[in-house]
């Protein structure tokens, strides 16, 4: 799982315009970039979580290695051809489209759910910080969505407000950190892997990993959803738009294997092996699971700790800063100190309930799910607006200030997505395409009978 | 530090301290090296990956 990107950020220059040929970048920018940003402190918990859902060897072996693959290939065919075709940010994308007022909604979403995400960092972290306090600090299970206990809520909000301090202060060194530490973080997750099969004294995954006698809750299809659209808000959401636009070809859309495949693939079945070790040694039961940091901590010591701690804090730590500025970007005059508070506290207060972090499967399709959507809008503009007769870019003037069509094809599939979901118990990692694809068509259908057929 | 030789002992000692991160795991897996020995080298591992890679890797600061 994946925060906004930790350099060529939107909102740093070429906010209204496109990205001179001068200031593009190179391959070599986009797949270290890539690689980096994937190898997050929730890698930790997808892995296990994985194993809580029933997943078996081959779905993860299989399924994840279809489904990084078809997120690669989107990022590659769709985000990064738009990406530098427009060179523009997706908030000025899609003010062109939407109007002012909408990309303000827009904002107050993707601002509380990176809020969310990063509570969910802080979380994970605070199940190492809590290591060495031994039996005073009650770690939450997979089961858990409230606080467990006082001496938690003090571990997440110090953590938390040590990272809202450090976010005031800008990212420059957060990420330069988040930089150096990628390399190293990836071994550290390989590591794990192998000390579990050597003290399991196997490697073989498909002996290692298999799916309860009751079946798979999430199956070989839902760990190929939920591969794909993880990161659906910046693929199919075009949020990573703000970072292609550097790119001088769009063939660096590529380099996002670099994180599919280190962190989503590599990574994330590593993590799985750490519960898996703990199931069948410790007898853990895997619904209720075990926190990162005490695994962590059984199968490679302070490093491991180390690992997740700076894994959690470099990936937290851009997301509140991007929620601040998304939050400041709502308000006229809100500085962006106020913004990163609001975001900061908004984020320590999450990372409290163990919900965001035990429920990340969840958590991360729904995020998708609500995001993504607004990538349609985008597609549409830029390929079949001309084809099927609806306005391009109908918001450029700056005369409209909200577009009634996009916010309906937005809100529309994605309310009674979420409703039929929830009655019929889908995971909501199955949702951002469908939701994306009607967004799309709706979008033409609405602005058929809104907007003016001439920009 | 921007003397050459100095920056390629800095590369040196940290590509060492990512074979520090790697190999002894592996060696564990082959039942070459306890599990208490691997964790210590792992740890003097990161501690040189973090005192030395700041000298010669660039990029993530933009």
């Amino acid at each position: 799982m994946a925060t906004e990107p930790q350099t060529t950020q939107a909102g740093d220059e070429f906010e209204r315009e496109p990205v001179p040929e001068k200031a593009q970048k190179g391959a070599s920018a986009f797949w270290g970039m890539y690689a980096g940003e994937h190898t997050a402190g929730t890698e930790f918990m997808i892995g296990p979580l994985f194993v809580a859902w029933g997943a078996s060897a081959f779905d993860l072996i299989v399924g994840l290695l279809l489904g990084n693959l078809l997120a690669v290939v989107t990022w590659r065919f769709l985000t990064a051809e738009i990406a530098t075709q427009k060179r523009l940010t997706l908030y000025y994308q899609l003010e062109k489209i939407t109007g002012r007022n909408l990309v303000t909604l827009y904002n107050l979403f993707n601002g509380l759910l990176f809020c969310f995400l990063a509570g969910a960092m802080v979380t994970v972290s605070a199940t190492a910080v809590g290591v060495p306090f031994g039996d005073s600090i009650k770690m939450p299970s997979f089961s858990d969505t409230m606080p467990t206990g006082i001496v938690w809520v003090v571990t997440c909000a110090v953590i938390g407000v040590a990272m809202t301090v450090v976010a005031l202060r800008g990212y420059g060194f957060v990420a330069r950190m988040g930089h150096l530490a990628a390399p190293w973080m990836f071994l550290v997750f390989v590591a794990c892997g192998l000390v579990v099969m050597g003290k399991l004294d196997t490697m073989n995954l498909f002996e290692l990993i298999k799916a309860p006698e009751g079946g798979s809750k999430m199956g070989f299809w839902g760990v190929v959803a939920f591969s794909w659209f993880c990161n659906s808000a910046m693929h199919l959401g075009m949020s990573d738009l703000s970072v292609l636009r550097f790119a001088r070809k769009p063939k660096y859309g590529w380099a996002a294997a670099a994180g599919m495949f280190l962190g989503h693939y590599v990574a994330w079945i590593c993590a799985a092996l750490l519960l898996v070790y703990w199931v069948r040694v410790h007898g853990v039961d895997p619904a209720q699971g075990k926190p990162p940091g005490p695994m962590v901590w059984d199968a490679v010591g302070w490093a491991g700790l180390v690992c997740v701690v700076i894994a959690g804090w470099t990936t937290a730590n851009p997301t509140i800063y991007r929620a601040g500025l998304a939050f400041q970007g709502m308000f006229k005059g809100m500085s962006r100190a106020t913004g990163t508070i609001i975001a900061g506290t908004v984020c320590t207060i999450a990372s409290v309930f163990p919900a965001f972090a035990m429920k990340l499967l969840d958590f991360v399709g729904l995020y998708g799910t609500i995001l993504a959507p607004v990538g349609a809008i985008i597609v549409v503009d830029h390929y079949l607006a001309k084809r099927v007769g609806i306005a391009t870019e109908p918001a450029a003037s700056g005369k409209m200030k909200f577009n009634l069509a996009v916010l309906l094809a937005w809100v529309i599939p994605v309310a009674i997505a979420l409703t039929i979901a929830n009655a019929k118990n889908i995971p909501a990692f199955f949702l951002p395409l469908p939701c994306w694809l009607a967004c799309g068509v709706l979008y033409i259908l609405f602005s058929k009978f809104t907007t003016p057929q001439k920009a | 530090m921007n003397h050459p030789a100095l920056i390629q002992v800095a590369k040196v000692l940290g590509l060492l301290s990512l074979a520090g991160t790697i190999v002894p795991p592996v060696l564990f897996l082959t039942k070459h090296l306890a599990l208490e020995p691997m964790k210590f080298i792992m740890l003097i591992a990161m501690i040189g990956w973090f005192v030395t890679a700041p000298l010669w890797m660039k990029g993530g600061d933009q």
